[in-house]
């Protein structure tokens, strides 16, 4: 019992770190641009099957530096030609302009790479068992883990250290003033909306290997990282870290006990959230106006 | 202006009441028809809390669904009774709506959204894994819509598409009569003071949290009823009732055919649903066809049909 039940909290605590590393984006392009980019699980299946048009010619590590880089770039092409129409007016229209992205999305990637779902080979070095007591712990879960840990931390040192990253924090609080003392902010939400899907772009890379893929990957993890950001709490980006580990080990435990409600617990986490504090366990309060 | 809004409703009901014998003129069949109607109870409901409230709710087809599956299981499991269907199928989405609504009221604007989507989709993942109960993702099936029996006389709705037709039509227009009584009301007026300004409304003393919740319970109850003759439709419910792409056909509904226009949703919902059976009998690539419909509507027809067609009216 205990070894399942560990197996599961390890397993949630994985699945957790793959929320995050989604939701991180998500709430980056939300909090400066007030945009919910619905097409995010979109770009994170882009990335995966680019990542599986790349393999062949770069190899595992080749595919997982570049298949990311290539999603974000399309990212910054479909914010200066679309998404940047619809900055200031009601978030709604942003919303329905990507869910209409998210459906060319999944339609153009059932149309080149087909609908079928098809594996993802990733190097034997990652794919053998660490031990025979801890058979579940496969390499590349716990190179999954570092890969998340690294990108985590390479976005707080960007955000915390970097001129870029310092504008990011500024224009999240108040865009205005920012603008006003000079930044070009069209190339800082350009830039930002870049970064998110990078993100997006690497999780799909990541979920590749462990789920194998097909193009609806993206529509199964989009709503968890919804509910991390909103655990975790609005416009707080370590909130929404944790949010997403949060939600992943509480899954990973319903599991073991009632597996029918895997899904549904997340929900009732945000429930309860919502109930004690709308905005969020770690939430700025003033997003609620 | 007065004179022209009731010409338009007299012509809407005319077109809406003579559909069934032209329809066929035009390449459309009877089905067809009813599902425009049901759409459009939805798309209007939802544009109840989105053109006359303000709030964004992106979360609606969980209320669709819980209406179909309400009146599909009460019909299965309960008795075959369509009027039963009816009353469990809109209490179920109305009970739904009351609880959801009271833990996201305290939330604005992309939140509200966002929590409104989350939402949606836990009933879909409930309606995907409860297999022994909802026939899980291949749909509730066993059951169908019997004759209303009214004691003296009986329609026959299960037999007679055009029968059915008549019935979703006049469902239709109750509901658009009632939702038109409640925005003529003091309370509909309130909701327009909150939409459009709703630090000024608070200033008045107006409760705005009990205001957007039972403008959100009402939208909701509304979209059960399309719900519950969403199932009788084909006899049929799947998960895809509660999926996150029905609630964004509303909204696009809604905004395409005019969110600050009472009717406005029936025409989006008309477009939309025509396009839809077109171009999914065309190609199979539909989809991204709908998507970049999406695209085209935000960018360069925000306002909707109706908003444009006033605009040149009133130049």
């Amino acid at each position: 019992m205990t070894q399942v039940i560990l197996f599961n909290l390890l397993n949630g605590l994985i699945v957790g770190a793959f929320y995050a590393l989604m939701a991180l984006g998500l709430s980056l392009i939300l909090n400066l641009s007030g945009v919910i980019n619905f097409a995010h699980g979109g770009f994170l299946a882009l990335g995966a099957y680019f990542a599986y048009s790349l393999m062949p010619i770069l190899g595992f590590w080749g595919a997982l530096l570049i298949a990311p880089v290539l999603t974000a770039a399309l990212g910054l092409l479909l914010e200066r030609l679309l998404i940047r129409r619809l900055y200031g007016r009601d978030p709604l229209y942003s919303l329905l302009l990507t869910f209409g992205l998210a459906f060319i999305f999944q339609d153009v990637l059932r149309f080149i790479w087909g609908a079928q779902s098809v594996p993802y080979q990733i190097p034997s070095v990652l794919a053998s068992p660490l031990s025979t007591d801890f058979f579940f712990l496969t390499g590349y879960r716990i190179f999954m883990v570092v890969v998340v840990a690294v990108a985590v931390a390479g976005l707080f040192l960007i955000l915390g250290y970097t001129r870029l990253g310092m504008r990011i924090r500024a224009g999240t609080l108040d865009l205005e003033t920012v603008s006003v003392l000079g930044v070009n902010v069209r190339l800082l939400r350009n830039l930002n909306f870049g970064l998110g899907i990078y993100l997006a772009g690497l999780a799909g890379v990541l979920a590749a290997g462990m789920l194998g893929l097909s193009p609806t990957i993206g529509d199964t993890l989009i709503m968890p990282s919804f509910v991390a950001i909103i655990v975790g709490g609005l416009g707080s980006l370590p909130g929404t870290l944790a949010g997403g580990l949060l939600i992943g080990v509480a899954s990973g435990l319903t599991t073991v006990f009632f597996p029918t409600a895997t899904e549904a617990v997340i929900y009732v986490m945000m429930a309860l959230v919502l109930l004690v504090r709308p905005s969020g366990l770690f939430g700025d309060e003033g997003r609620l106006r | 202006m007065k004179a022209i809004e009731r010409y338009s409703t007299a012509l809407i009901f005319v077109l809406l009441g003579t559909m069934p014998y032209w329809m066929p003129l035009v390449g459309g069949y009877t089905a067809l028809g009813t599902r425009v109607l049901v759409m459009a109870i939805a798309a209007m409901a939802v544009n109840f809390l989105l053109g006359f409230t303000g709030v964004l709710s992106f979360g609606h087809a969980a209320y669709l669904g819980l209406g179909a599956y309400g009146a599909g299981m009460a019909i299965k499991y309960l008795a075959p009774s369509t009027s039963l269907g009816f009353l469990v199928g809109i209490l179920a989405g109305t009970l739904g709506a009351m609880v959801i609504g009271a833990m996201i009221v305290r939330l604005r604007g992309v939140y509200f959204a966002m929590v409104t989507i989350a939402f949606g989709q836990v009933f879909y993942f409930i309606a995907f894994r409860w297999v022994s109960l909802t026939g899980g993702d291949d749909g509730l099936t066993g059951w169908g819509r019997v004759p209303l029996d009214f004691g003296f006389t009986q329609i026959d709705i299960a037999g007679n598409d055009k029968a059915f037709y008549y019935l979703v039509l006049v469902c239709l227009a109750v509901s658009a009569a009632l939702m038109a009584l409640l925005l003529r009301s003091p309370f509909g007026h309130t909701l327009l003071a909150i939409r459009e300004n709703e630090r000024r409304a608070r200033f008045l003393g107006i409760p705005i949290q009990q205001h957007i919740w039972l403008s959100f319970v009402i939208s909701a109850a509304f979209t059960s009823l399309a719900g519950t003759l969403y199932a009788y439709l084909d006899n049929f419910v799947d998960p895809r009732a509660f999926h996150w792409q029905q609630s964004g056909d509303f909204v696009i509904m809604a905004v395409l055919g005019g969110m600050r226009s009472f009717w406005g949703p029936l025409i989006g919902a008309a477009i939309f649903v025509v396009l839809q059976d077109k171009l999914s009998s065309l190609t199979d690539n539909w989809m991204s066809l709908i998507g970049v419909f999406f695209v085209l509507v935000v960018v360069f027809f925000p306002s909707g049909v109706l908003g444009i067609l006033r605009r040149k009216v009133q130049a």
